[in-house]
C-alpha cells in the first residue's frame, strides 16, 4: 500500500516554524535562509524538469532576469513594494520563458542543455556590456518598501524573510498539486519512453513547454527575492557557473518530493557558510566531491537517504 | 583594407587556439559521449605546468629554443597522468549512465580541479613570457605578426591534419570511426571498445592540456582560466557538430573570425556575438553545421 501523502501537513508544518523562527534567528541566518529558499524555489522549478530527465544548463538566465526586472523597476519606476516587485520578476521571466519555451520544447538531452546554455550566456554576454547598467559591476537595488511603508531595516528584513517562506510553501503547494496532475504525471512518462507517450495521444512539446514555463516563472521570482535580500545585482547572475550550481543544488536535492529543493538547498546554504568560514580554498573540492558521491552513490539525492531511513524505521 | 587584414590575422590566430582546445573536447564526445566539463581544468593544469616549466627552464639558463619542446613536454604529461586518473578513476564507472548525468560528473571533476590547482600554484599570476618573443616578428603589408601567433597557426594545422590522417588513413583510426559511428556495432565486431575509450581519453586529455601550454606564454596563468575556456570550447563544438572533427574547425573558423570581426567594428559585443552564433546555429541546425542528426529510438 502506498504511504499516505502527508505533503501538505509538512509544508504548513514547516511554514509555521519557519515564520516563528523567523523572529528569533540572528539576522546572518535569516539571510542564510532568505537565499538558500530563493534557491530551492529555482531547484523545483529544475526538480520538474529533471523528472522528464531534462536538464537546464541556463536557468540562471531566468533568476538573472527576475533580479535585473526588480533592479530596472526600481530604478526607471521607482517602485519599492516588494510584493509587487517579486511580480514583477515572475511576470518578466513567465513571458521570456513562454517565448524561448516554443523553441526549448524541440530540444531533449544534451541539446536541451546546450541550447539553455545558449541563452543565458547570451544575456550574460549583453550585460556585461551595456554601461547603463553597471557592465561587469552591476548596480544597487534600492531598499523595498511594504505596502507604501518604509520600514526599519530590521523590520524590512523579517518581512522579505516572511515574504520568501510564504512564497516558496506556495511555489512547493502549486508544483505538489501539478505533479498530481496528469500532466504533471506525464513528466516521468516522458523520460522512460517519449514515442510512447505520443502513442497514447499526449503532445511531448507541450508538456515540455508548460515545464519550461514553470521553471521559468520559479527561477524569476526567486531572482526577484535574491535581488531584494542581497540589495546588488551584477552579471555573474547570469553566468553559466550560477546554473551550474543551481543545478547542484537540484541533483543534491532529489526529485523525490517538493520539499526536497529546499532540504537540498538549505543543506547547500549551510555547508557554504561554513566551508568558506573554515575552509575557504577547497571550498569548491569539497562540492565536487558531494556531487560526484551524490551521483555514484545516492542518484535519488538526500531525499531518498531519508525516505530509506523512513522505510527501515 | 587595413582593418579587415588586422580582423582575419586576429580570427585566424584566435581560431587556431580555439580549435586546438575544442578539438580534443569534440573527439572525447564523439567516441565516448561525455561532454567533459573538466576539459577546462586540463586546459589550465597544461597552462600552470607548462608556466612553471618554463620560468625553471630560463632561470636555469638553457637553451632558449628547448623550451618550445618543453610546451609540448608538459601538455604530454598533464594530459596522460590526468587522462589515466579521470578514466580509470571515475569515467569508467561512469560509462551506460544518462548522458546529462555524465556531464554533471565531470563538472564535479572541474570543481575539484579548481581548488587543486589553486592549492598547488596559490593565487598568484605566473608569467612565462619568455618564448612568446623568442621567434621574432614578421610584417606583412600593414601587419606586424609575432612568429609565436604564426606558429600556433601552424600547430593548429598540424593537430588538425595529423587527427585527419589518423581517423581516415590508418587502422587505429578506421576503429575509432566504427566507434563513433555505432558504439554496440564496434563492440560486437570485436573492438575492445574500452580501450578504444581510454586511448581517446588520454588524446582529447593531451589536446586539452597542449592548449593551455601553448596559451602559457602569451598570457599571465591566473586563477580563473579554465572557467571561461570551458563555455568557449562548448560553443565551438556546438557550432561545428558535437562530436565532428571538421566541424571543430569550422566551428573555430567561425567563433574566431566574428570575434576579431566584434573586436575591431564594434566592441560591445564581443562576448555576446559568440553566444548568438552558438544559439542560431542551434535554433537552426540543433546538429551543428557538419553534425549529424540521431536516429530516434522505440
Amino acid at each position: 500500500m502506498p504511504a499516505r501523502d502527508r505533503t501538505g501537513a509538512a509544508l504548513a508544518g514547516a511554514f509555521v516554524v519557519f515564520v516563528a523562527a523567523g523572529f528569533f534567528l540572528p539576522s546572518w541566518a535569516v539571510s542564510l535562509v532568505i537565499l538558500s529558499l530563493a534557491r530551492g524555489i529555482v531547484a523545483l522549478g529544475l526538480v520538474v524538469q529533471f523528472r522528464s530527465g531534462l536538464v537546464s544548463f541556463g536557468q540562471a538566465l531566468f533568476f538573472a532576469i527576475g533580479g535585473y526586472a526588480v533592479g530596472l523597476a526600481g530604478l526607471k519606476l521607482r517602485l519599492t513594494d516588494m510584493i509587487v516587485l517579486t511580480v514583477i520578476g515572475v511576470a518578466a521571466a513567465t513571458l521570456l520563458g513562454a517565448g524561448l519555451g516554443f523553441l526549448m520544447r524541440r530540444y531533449r538531452e544534451i541539446f536541451f542543455a546546450m541550447l539553455s546554455l545558449g541563452f543565458s550566456m547570451l544575456f550574460y554576454g549583453l550585460l556585461v556590456k551595456t554601461e547603463t547598467l553597471g557592465s561587469t559591476d552591476g548596480f544597487n537595488v534600492p531598499t523595498p518598501t511594504i505596502f507604501g511603508a518604509r520600514l526599519s531595516a530590521l523590520a524590512t528584513r523579517t518581512l522579505l524573510y516572511d515574504l520568501t517562506v510564504a512564497a516558496a510553501a506556495g511555489a512547493a503547494l502549486g508544483i505538489h498539486w501539478y505533479l498530481g496532475t496528469i500532466l504533471g504525471r506525464l513528466d516521468t512518462a516522458l523520460r522512460d519512453n517519449e514515442v510512447r507517450v505520443e502513442y497514447l495521444g499526449y503532445a511531448p512539446g507541450r508538456v515540455i513547454h508548460v515545464q519550461y514555463v514553470l521553471g521559468a516563472a520559479l527561477a524569476g521570482g526567486a531572482g526577484a527575492l535574491t535581488a531584494m535580500a542581497v540589495g546588488h545585482i551584477d552579471p555573474s547572475m547570469a553566468y553559466w557557473t550560477t546554473s551550474g550550481e543551481l543545478v547542484f543544488v537540484t541533483i543534491l536535492s532529489g526529485t523525490g518530493s517538493v520539499l526536497a529543493p529546499f532540504l537540498g538547498s538549505l543543506v547547500f546554504g549551510l555547508l557554504q557558510t561554513y566551508a568558506l568560514q573554515y575552509a575557504p580554498s577547497v571550498w569548491q573540492m569539497i562540492l565536487g566531491v558531494a556531487l560526484l558521491a551524490i551521483i555514484l552513490r545516492l542518484p535519488g539525492g538526500l531525499w531518498s537517504a531519508l525516505e530509506r531511513n523512513r522505510a527501515r524505521a | 583594407m587595413a582593418t579587415l587584414a588586422f580582423i582575419v590575422a586576429d580570427g585566424v590566430i584566435y581560431a587556431s587556439w580555439l580549435f586546438i582546445v575544442a578539438v580534443g573536447m569534440t573527439l572525447v564526445y564523439g567516441v565516448m559521449r561525455i561532454l567533459n566539463v573538466a576539459h577546462g581544468s586540463l586546459y589550465a593544469l597544461g597552462a600552470y605546468t607548462a608556466a612553471t616549466m618554463v620560468g625553471v627552464w630560463f632561470q636555469r639558463g638553457y637553451a632558449p629554443l628547448g623550451s618550445f619542446a618543453l610546451l609540448l613536454v608538459a601538455a604530454l604529461l598533464v594530459g596522460v597522468v590526468m587522462g589515466l586518473i579521470l578514466e580509470l578513476g571515475l569515467l569508467q564507472f561512469l560509462h551506460g549512465r544518462d548522458e546529462v548525468v555524465v556531464v554533471l560528473a565531470t563538472y564535479a571533476t572541474f570543481l575539484i580541479l579548481e581548488d587543486v590547482i589553486q592549492l598547488i600554484w596559490g593565487v598568484e599570476a605566473r608569467p612565462a613570457p619568455q618564448p612568446y618573443s623568442l621567434l621574432g616578428t614578421t610584417s606583412v603589408g600593414p601587419l606586424l605578426l609575432n612568429n609565436y601567433d604564426l606558429a600556433l597557426i601552424a600547430l593548429a594545422l598540424l593537430v588538425g591534419g595529423v587527427g585527419w590522417w589518423a581517423l581516415t588513413r590508418t587502422i587505429a583510426g578506421k576503429l575509432l570511426l566504427a566507434v563513433i559511428f555505432d558504439r554496440e556495432m564496434a563492440e560486437a565486431c570485436g573492438i575492445n571498445v574500452r580501450r578504444v575509450f581510454l586511448v581517446t581519453f588520454l588524446i582529447g586529455s593531451v589536446l586539452g592540456a597542449l592548449g593551455g601550454a601553448s596559451t602559457a606564454p602569451m598570457i599571465s596563468v591566473s586563477r580563473g582560466l579554465g572557467v571561461d575556456v570551458i563555455v568557449l570550447a562548448f560553443a565551438v563544438v556546438v557550432i561545428g557538430g558535437l562530436g565532428s572533427i571538421p566541424g571543430a574547425l569550422l566551428g573555430a573558423a567561425v567563433i574566431g573570425l566574428s570575434r576579431a570581426a566584434a573586436v575591431h567594428l564594434l566592441p560591445q559585443a564581443e562576448v555576446f556575438a559568440i553566444y548568438l552564433i552558438m544559439t542560431l546555429v542551434l535554433i537552426v541546425r540543433p546538429y551543428g553545421l557538419l553534425g549529424h542528426e540521431r536516429l530516434r529510438k522505440v
